[in-house]
């Protein structure tokens, strides 16, 4: 059971993870810097949680928020560049704030033991689930709470004309921009949602593995949180999830009786859905197949 | 109503614009034809708030808006209908059409509902697609999505870019009759285009833009047929 809780755990985190840039890919942007605000995230609530004895929830508002600041910030700038250059705009950013990490040593002494992030030994001992007695299926429970906050909101946002704005963004800057969209806006505001998103789930996560150091904000990292809306496709939110159940849960975590053979099928797993699935696990045709199947449902019920 | 004094726009060291000084009237259709690479879509795009001039003056009803952005100039009453219709291809025509009235959607939701359903009068064809994804639609619907879209911000002057390209001969035959019914219904228009004989045959007033310069200015008639569509296709020299 506590496997499977662990699972649950890391698929929520992900999923996290992927629907921020999942925000970002509406507008039409491809971002790799979603691990560094996911980093920032992560030691920021794990600094105010062990350090200065917050807890956990406002610690983890603190870490969102500063995703997004961070994330404003990145905004700007990357407003000026487009496509591939933003791809490797963003991971230079990753890359900054994991070396900035592996660089901070500040430690400070809580009843009577050190804590803080210790540079290259990493950040050990991010205990307060523990120190709360909250059991693996409380956390579960916790981040659940949070997928779903988060995964209501971008539906809701889906749905406004603000979800309608960043979708024309997306489409077409330039027939966006000549219907009175403010590009600026737009595409920072996306950034911004997108950094306080991997904000929290890199809060979510620090506590749920109560360790990190710089090499868990890998490129590696940020290229699975693109994957996520890429293999599961913009079409809605739920292809996000689909995706992150797909691949962690599936092939990541069902695949492990494999062996070796898990990474070659894996790769050829994730071609197979990209040809036959071009727009995503949940494209619009698959959503109209699961109305189908809840309106026949409907039917047979009302005989 | 809309005027363009002496403006220069470049394209880092190439510059395209090279002093145009232009002006379009109320109520009427100005046109503007040119070769390729003229700055036809440059001069466009300048207007509209999409590139910066780097010298000049672009006055709108005596407001001075060659420094606004291109939100606050479509909110000024300046409408674009770019080159190549670039409507929203996974967006449905309906929410194309919401897109359009962007800027006041929020403050006036029943009017954008009545301008809506007004396009769907003037364009029956997209009523019927109104569920359909833009993307799907024919070139010529495209085209009368991407002008319903840019009337539906209720713009004062509608500048068009090539409205005519890549449709066929009976199809911009169509989209030119629809421009000169907005036209009547009192849209100022500034089109450009390389259908020379389409826009001389709707246009008030034209200008031959050559190598990022005005070279003619006139009425259809003050130049002959044939030199205009000589150097509006090949230009001078």
């Amino acid at each position: 059971m506590e496997y499977y809780l662990g699972i649950a755990q890391t698929i929520g985190i992900h999923a996290l993870l992927g629907w921020s840039a999942y925000v970002l890919l509406l507008t039409g942007q491809l971002s790799l810097a979603q691990v560094g605000f996911f980093a920032i995230g992560a030691y920021v609530s794990a600094i105010l949680t062990t350090m200065f004895g917050f807890h956990i929830v406002p610690a983890l508002m603190v870490g969102a928020l500063l995703g997004g600041f961070f994330a404003m910030l990145v905004g700007f700038p990357a407003l000026r560049v487009k496509g591939l250059m933003l791809v490797v705009a963003t991971i230079a950013f990753t890359q900054f704030v994991s070396l900035f990490f592996f660089n901070v040593h500040w430690r400070r002494e809580v009843d009577g033991v050190m804590a803080g992030p210790d540079s290259t030994q990493g950040f050990r001992e991010i205990r307060f689930y523990a120190a709360n007695g909250w059991d693996t299926l409380d956390v579960t429970l916790f981040i659940w709470l949070f997928v779903l906050l988060v995964m209501v909101g971008l539906w809701w946002l889906d749905r406004s004309r603000a979800g309608a704005v960043l979708r024309a963004v997306g489409a077409d800057d330039l027939a966006a921009q000549s219907s009175g969209i403010n590009l600026t806006v737009a595409k920072v505001t996306a950034m911004t949602a997108g950094g306080v998103i991997a904000g929290l789930a890199g809060g979510l996560y620090a506590h749920s593995a109560t360790y990190v150091d710089h090499l868990t904000f890998s490129v590696l990292l940020a290229t699975f949180a693109i994957a996520y809306p890429i293999i599961g496709g913009i079409h809605n939110v739920l292809g996000t999830l689909a995706a992150t159940i797909f691949i962690q849960g599936i092939l990541i975590e069902g695949l492990r009786f494999l062996g070796d053979w898990r990474n070659i099928l894996f790769g050829l797993l994730i071609i197979l859905v990209m040809n036959l699935k071009p727009n995503g696990i949940m494209d619009a045709r698959t959503m109209r197949a699961i109305k189908r199947i809840f309106a026949g449902g409907k039917t047979a019920d009302s005989k | 109503m809309l005027t363009v004094g002496d403006v220069f726009t470049s394209y880092g060291m190439i510059k395209a614009l090279n002093g145009v000084t232009l002006s379009a009237s109320e109520g009427e259709i100005t046109c503007l034809l040119g070769p390729n690479g003229a700055g036809k879509t440059t001069l466009m795009f300048t207007i509209a708030g999409i590139l910066r001039a780097q010298a000049g003056s672009i006055k709108f009803d005596g407001q001075s808006i060659e420094r606004l952005s291109a939100a606050k100039v479509v909110e000024a009453g300046i409408a674009l209908v770019p080159e190549n219709r670039l409507v929203f291809p996974t967006m449905s025509v309906e929410e194309n059409l919401e897109a359009g009235a962007f800027i006041r959607v929020a403050k006036d939701r029943a009017g954008v509902d009545d301008d809506i359903e007004r396009m769907y009068m003037r364009f029956p064809v997209l009523k019927e697609r109104r569920e359909q994804m833009a993307g799907t639609l024919s070139g010529g619907e495209q085209q009368m999505l991407a002008l319903a879209r840019a009337l539906m911000s209720r713009p004062r002057i509608l500048l068009m870019d090539e409205p005519s390209v890549g449709l066929a001969p009976l199809i911009v035959e169509d989209i030119f009759q629809i421009i000169r019914d907005v036209n009547a219904d009192g849209m100022t228009i500034l089109l450009v285009e390389q259908n020379a004989n389409m826009a001389l045959s709707v246009a008030d007033k034209f200008y031959l833009l050559e190598h990022g310069r005005v070279t003619f200015e006139g009425a259809p008639g003050e130049l002959e047929q044939d030199e205009v569509i000589r150097r509006a296709y090949l230009g001078t020299e």
